[in-house]
């Protein structure tokens, strides 16, 4: 029942097959059951029995609300919530408790959806391994999971893999089958890398479409929520839900469509595929560059046009994102100053001083160092040089997409990661900076021009670990955008992880796998 | 290239698939000694020629490119590292009021202006800065109309130290001490 898609258990649940609070027992069991995986900072137990309950009487009276009514669910723990401790993984907010939810939040709770808690990441979001947050790394399910330790022959306490980042904890519940969907960010690939790392499907949306109301800002120009889910067809049920005007986000902007549900058979014959050429970046591992030609032979024997074509601007993006994001993070983190709320320090000597140690205790060395980079471009001395100049490549690379898209071209297909997830100890001998400079190479140039992408899993590489290609779309084509993605999922043939045995330690016996509708 | 399939059994999504391998779920086969050399080189973190030979089996797509495109800026044509003088250290600190801490925070901030200095590789004249990818568009006005307040309670109640309706602050206007007693402070303050 927990490796079913929400479509699927949706369906069970109003077939009576399973009620919402058996439903929401057996997944806060399983969180227990997945305790070393790190994955959430507050399970919301009491919360989460109560709603289920709320359910099943909807359910029983025959008036469910929609198709998420009962289903279990979990949050980055950068999305505000009411009354629920929301930490950004940083001793800053380790006792913040806001008084309001995220849109995105109180959207799903209107919807019915069942809160199992709030998962982990990197500390601020800033990371791309959530490896890097003040409760911990949060540890890759596939690490236990038998495909991994046949082939690598790996013990799982040492030799464990990352999730990706930065919303590590939100593709973990998905994939340890502890939620049904997960909540991410998504400033420069934090959905879309953790989803392509643990084999489940990370949507970043168009810019815009979705509220950032209540999601703790990073970067304010770049910052999505994202969608991290078992199977396409359940990001666009979450897409629908999730889409539209806030007036309390004046970056929002109107859906193109007011779809919720995907076409059950799409063509892709006369699509025109893009292959960015750019995309072979240095480091880019073998095994994906033979799944990346494997999805293109598939598109070209479907009857899809694909071509390649060139984003020249694709190298200096990533630098470009670099200055933007400290420029931005400098600006936004000085709201903390531990008067108003999160970390106070105890040093009262003066207003300053206590300011510059609440700051000292209350920050990471990543988020510090991010802090003293965006103040030294933004120096008046410094600020043409390397902010503006920043801003002026960021126009160059919107352009480039601009213009493969006039061209004809309807979606690009690229890598998501240079390669399967790395063992943590080797992960973490480079520094957070380097290693996000690594990992967001495909991911970010989409938020420098706001459009949407998504991560599907395609294939198990040779350590039994999960690769990712990404599709991307023109800005606000959100739609046929996963119309492809699904297609692709349906070709690629991705193994479900209880194929591979459980990932809680304890249990030794493989689950049956339970999905039966997929192709 | 030899194609003894390899005696896993997994099903894909919905397909029973045999046959199915580690690489691809399409038709590449492995052998065991090839596993064994894989592990093997894994292990020695070195990329292995099976894998070349594996793949050159079956060609590339061609529109996928075969090799890496571009490489990184070569260091000698960017200009010379940064050196970040005492004075200016302090002045960043003040500014952003958190600390290098160690000499390590420095180097980092001389790393991440180096790896910027890539950005001059990019020739921009005549090119509008982009603050947003909305700047297309007009967005969303609401009404100018008060719709919510009244909540002084409850943001109170997240501050650590207020008086009646009022935050507390230590005193004020005192200048952030010299580096050095900052250094203490933050030491103490651990």
């Amino acid at each position: 029942m927990l490796s079913l898609t929400i479509r699927e258990v949706s369906l069970a649940l109003r077939e009576g097959r399973i009620s919402p609070t058996e439903l929401c027992r057996k997944c806060l069991n399983r969180i227990k059951k997945t305790q070393h995986l790190n994955a959430y900072i507050t399970v919301t137990e009491e919360l989460a029995l109560k709603q289920a309950q709320e359910a099943e009487t909807r359910l029983l009276q025959g008036t469910p609300r929609g198709p998420l009514d009962g289903i279990p669910f979990a949050v980055k723990d950068n999305f505000c919530t009411e009354n629920i401790k929301t930490t950004c993984a940083s001793r800053m907010l380790k006792d913040y408790t806001p008084p309001f939810n995220a849109t995105v939040v109180q959207k799903l709770f209107d919807q019915g959806a069942v809160l199992m808690g709030k998962v982990n990441m990197d500390e601020f979001a800033m990371g791309s391994g959530s490896t890097d947050g003040v409760f911990g790394p949060v540890r890759n399910p596939w690490s236990y999971s038998a495909s991994y330790r046949e082939q690598t022959e790996a013990t799982p306490d040492s030799d464990w893999v990352i999730t990706g980042g930065s919303s590590g904890g939100s593709a973990a519940a998905v994939a340890s089958l502890t939620s049904y969907l997960a909540l991410g960010s998504d400033t420069g690939g934090s959905t879309r890398n953790p989803g392509a790392l643990c084999g489940v499907v990370g949507l970043k949306p168009t810019y815009g479409l979705l509220s950032r109301h209540g999601l703790i800002p990073l970067v304010n120009s770049m910052d999505v929520p994202g969608i991290i889910t078992r199977s396409v067809s359940d990001a666009a049920i979450v897409l629908g839900i999730l889409q539209g005007l806030d007036i309390k986000d004046s970056t929002t902007i109107p859906a193109a469509s007011s779809l919720t549900e995907l076409p059950e058979q799409f063509d892709v014959k006369n699509l025109c595929v893009g292959i960015p050429k750019e995309y072979h970046a240095p480091g880019l591992s073998e095994e994906t560059v033979a799944q990346w030609s494997r999805v293109a032979d598939m598109f070209e024997r479907a009857g899809a046009w694909v071509k390649q074509v060139s984003l020249p601007h694709t190298q200096y993006s990533i630098v470009c994102y670099h200055v933007l994001c400290s420029t931005e993070v400098a600006s936004n983190m000085a709201r903390f100053d531990g008067l108003e709320y999160g970390h106070r320090s105890e040093v009262d000597s003066s207003t300053e001083a206590m300011y510059a140690s609440s700051r000292h205790e209350g920050f990471n060395d990543v988020v510090r160092g991010r802090i003293l980079s965006g103040n030294y471009f933004l120096l008046k001395q410094n600020y043409e040089h390397y902010f503006v100049k920043a801003q002026q490549v960021r126009r160059l690379i919107a352009e480039d997409f601009k213009h493969v898209f006039s061209s004809g071209v309807d979606v690009l297909l690229t890598p998501t990661t240079l390669t399967d997830a790395a063992c943590y100890s080797g992960f973490t001998q480079e520094d957070n900076r380097t290693r996000s400079t690594q990992e967001d190479v495909f991911t970010q140039p989409v938020n420098m021009a706001g459009l949407p992408a998504v991560s599907v899993p395609t294939a198990l590489s040779r350590r039994g670990l999960p690769i990712g290609l990404q599709l991307i779309g023109p800005a606000l084509q959100d739609w046929k955008l996963l119309s492809v993605a699904q297609w692709m999922e349906q070709r690629v043939g991705f193994p479900s992880i209880s194929d591979y045995g459980d990932s809680s330690r304890n249990d030794t016996g493989r689950s049956k796998r339970e999905r039966t509708s997929a192709v | 290239m030899s194609v003894v399939s390899l005696a896993v059994k997994r099903s894909c999504r919905g397909v029973s698939l045999k046959s199915c391998n580690l690489l691809a779920n399409d038709g590449y086969s492995i052998t065991n000694e090839e596993i064994f050399h894989r592990r093997r080189n894994i292990f020695l973190q070195s990329h292995n020629t099976h894998l070349t030979r594996l793949l050159s089996s079956r060609p590339l797509n061609s529109k996928v490119p075969q090799a890496a495109t571009w490489e990184p800026v070569p260091l000698d044509q960017l200009p010379p590292p940064v050196h970040i003088p005492a004075d200016l250290l302090n002045q960043l600190e003040r500014l952003a009021l958190v600390d290098f801490r160690t000499k390590q925070g420095l180097a980092c901030l001389e790393e991440a202006i180096r790896f910027a200095d890539q950005l001059h590789a990019v020739g921009t004249s005549g090119v509008e800065p982009m603050d947003s990818v909305l700047d297309d568009r007009s967005l969303n006005l609401r009404e100018d109309a008060v719709t919510e307040g009244d909540c002084a309670e409850e943001l109170l109640q997240l501050s650590k130290h207020t008086i009646e309706e009022y935050f507390v602050a230590p005193p004020g206007n005192i200048p952030l001490p010299t580096r050095e007693e900052r250094a203490t402070i933050l030491k103490h303050s651990e």
